[in-house]
């Protein structure tokens, strides 16, 4: 038995502890790796009726992913270019979408953390409260917000700004702001932490030096804050990127979400082993990309966990 | 690097919404000095550090740096470098990073900086070390590594808030030893805060001893200790016995005092007292352990004081005894230990003597607390 698990059962009793290892166990394992594999078991099947399920054409086969590359055999197209282009402008987006709430956030997490007195707790309290509004309805009163007729346009038009309406939906304005507004809190918080444990010596000491703020963000503060903001944009990406409700009710009429494609898969094709495979290629693309962009940027696994 | 550039303190005043940090502090330090300022924690002391290294706005009042007045200038454009109390290094950096970071802010390439830091390092006896990480190094070298990291910016003044507190006693007194010996070198002007008498007084030319926001007194520190000015400034610097009392009469620079415990007594009125005190007033009259002396057998007149003795101690250089003494503070005597037999007195009444001129006397005034 490996020392921390020694000290583990130590700690809390070999009752108890069997207990918490047992159901973190089937937390991660029953939860989660089982159903994944399963997932994966099925993209790699073809989609049959039951009663053919486990008989002679039941075997394994990559038509699925070859039909997200290629389309459908003899189709008119050498590849499934409507797929494909709807997965990478999915990508494209989600990481749009963490940029934009990176360049918003970390301003509102430095302040949050450099800043004593009552009045942050306030702001951080008005920061969570919405969140405890339903997500298809924060959606929703978005859509309220951006629509033709919605609260922004009567005003920007009340005003003189605009003449006529502007589209905020068609133009995926309205699907931006709402997925950045869905994860702001993903992104400030891990910040906030870091930035909270910066000493503010650190920060004089380099005033001091004649160092401008800039150069202070630039040398002191974000070095530090490194682990936060990469655990941030880790989340707010993996989770734009495999958003659903946000893109279905404030995405425009001509823009699709990769996990739209997934959903439409399982749910009006009844093809689940072609959502599978597509669901597969969507999480393992982000997972590649997240782990190339750590690299780029020197982060440690471990450091995403602080 | 410009040597010797003075920095004034004018009227200074620093408010804290109604708590006054500050109060009217007016400060000449000299050019090239190493000026300290003494008192408890809480005297507002590193304040005016704060006000001088410019994160802080004076509330009324001016702070000159080498005559200038620094109002409105923030700290990253004054000619001051400050050392914090945890020395804020920079954990990401490495030491030599760490070291040059102000010729970086100025755009000077990596090898001139590098060179610098290696000539910095040769200086705080770290050659070599400079691509360690600071948490690498000890709490002594650390405090180094901030001393060359403050200097390679070439302050006019370099500015020290407490920078030796989180050391151990030993390597505490070898770097007071160094850091003075590193402003003579460098030859500018040192501000330092402490609420160690002991580092005050070793290193320092000038010190100003603080109080709940007022100075009490500034001047060397031979000077704070054998002629304090007021009740604080002889009961913070050093071990002092008090005597409370009343001046019953004033002979030119001496005065003749009625204590409450002790009798008719006579001491010198501290210089910055003379002929400021009169007869009738409430006054305080400190002497030094080491000033007091077992007398012998029979002694009598106004430089006698005799007490029970509450119990005795063996310190090796010294024989303290601790007497009943005035207003609940044991009366303490130190005797040099130059190998004499040392007889226990404790339960009787020993006679002891003093010499007019180590008995000073101040206005009644708060002592400091112990």
């Amino acid at each position: 038995m490996p020392v921390f698990l020694k000290e583990f059962f130590k700690r809390n009793g070999t009752g108890m502890g069997s207990l918490m290892l047992a159901l973190v166990l089937f937390w991660t394992i029953g939860l989660i790796i089982l159903p994944q594999l399963s997932m994966l078991d099925f993209s790699f099947r073809p989609n049959l009726p039951p009663p053919e399920i486990g008989g002679p054409k039941d075997v394994y086969t990559l038509e699925n992913y070859k039909y997200l590359i290629y389309g459908p055999e003899g189709g008119s197209q050498d590849y499934n270019a409507v797929d494909l282009k709807v997965f990478f402008r999915t990508l494209v987006a989600a990481v749009c979408v963490t940029i934009f709430n990176l360049i918003l956030c970390y301003p509102i997490a430095y302040y949050l953390a450099q800043t004593k007195g009552n009045h942050i707790r306030i702001f951080a309290l008005m920061l969570i409260i919405p969140y405890w509004i339903n997500e298809i309805l924060r959606a929703f009163a978005l859509r309220i917000i951006f629509g033709e007729t919605g609260v922004l346009n009567n005003a920007l038009v009340g005003l003189g700004i605009f003449d006529t309406p502007f589209d905020f939906i068609r133009n995926d304005i309205a699907l931006y702001a709402g997925l950045g507004y869905a994860y702001i809190l993903l992104m400030i918080f891990p910040i906030y932490n870091v930035i909270e444990s910066l000493d503010r010596n650190q920060i004089e000491a380099a005033r001091d030096m004649g160092a401008s703020w800039v150069k202070i963000h630039q040398r002191v503060v974000i070095p530090y804050a490194k682990p936060g903001i990469s655990s941030g944009c880790t989340m707010v990406f993996m989770l734009s990127a495999g958003a659903l409700a946000a893109p279905q009710i404030l995405g425009g009429p001509s823009s699709l979400w990769f996990t739209q494609l997934i959903y439409q898969q399982f749910n009006d094709n009844s093809d689940w082993p072609q959502g599978a495979a597509y669901a597969v290629v969507l999480l393992v693309t982000c997972i590649l990309l997240v782990l190339a962009v750590m690299r780029l940027f020197k982060v440690n696994m471990g450091d995403i966990g602080k | 690097m410009s040597a010797g550039v003075g920095v004034d303190l004018e009227n200074l005043w620093i408010r804290f919404g109604d708590f006054v940090a500050v109060r009217d502090a007016n400060v000449h330090i000299k050019g090239g000095d190493f000026f300290s300022f003494l008192g408890p924690s809480g005297c507002g002391k590193t304040t005016i550090l704060r006000a001088v290294s410019g994160f802080l706005d004076p509330s009324e009042g001016r702070v000159l740096i080498g005559g200038n007045d620094m109002k409105g200038i923030g700290p990253n454009k004054r000619p001051t470098a400050l050392i914090f109390q945890n020395l804020a290094l920079f954990p990401l950096m490495k030491v030599w990073e760490n070291i040059t970071f102000s010729m970086e802010i100025k755009g000077a390439s990596a090898r001139e900086r590098r060179k610098r830091a290696d000539e910095l390092l040769d200086m705080i006896a770290l050659p070599g070390q400079g691509d360690k990480l600071p948490s690498e190094l000890s709490g002594g070298q650390r405090q180094r590594v901030a001393i060359a990291r403050a200097l390679c910016a070439e302050p006019d003044v370099l500015l020290l808030d407490e920078p030796l507190s989180a050391l151990d006693l030993k390597l505490r007194q070898h770097m007071r030893t160094e850091l003075r010996e590193i402003q003579q070198r460098v030859g500018i002007t040192f501000i330092y805060i402490t609420h160690d008498q002991g580092e005050a007084l070793t290193m320092s030319d000038s010190i100003a001893v603080m109080k709940a926001g007022v100075i009490d007194q500034i001047a060397d520190g031979k000077t704070i200790y054998n002629d304090p000015s007021t009740a604080f400034a002889a009961s913070f610097v050093g071990e002092n016995n008090v005597f409370r009392g009343r001046i019953k009469q004033i002979m030119g620079n001496e005065a003749l005092i009625e204590t409450n415990r002790s009798g008719t007594l006579l001491a010198r009125i501290s210089t910055a007292n003379q002929g400021r005190m009169k007869a009738g007033d409430e006054a305080m009259m400190f002497i030094r352990p080491e000033a007091l002396a077992l007398a012998g057998e029979g002694a009598a007149g106004s430089n006698i004081v005799s007490a029970r003795v509450n119990h005795e101690e063996f310190e090796g250089n010294v024989f303290n005894i601790f007497m009943e003494g005035d207003g609940g503070k044991e009366l303490k005597v130190s005797i040099p230990n130059v190998g004499q037999s040392f007889d226990d007195h404790t339960g009787q009444n020993i006679t002891l003597q003093y010499a007019t001129e180590n008995a000073v006397v101040v206005p009644a005034g708060e002592l400091a607390a112990e």
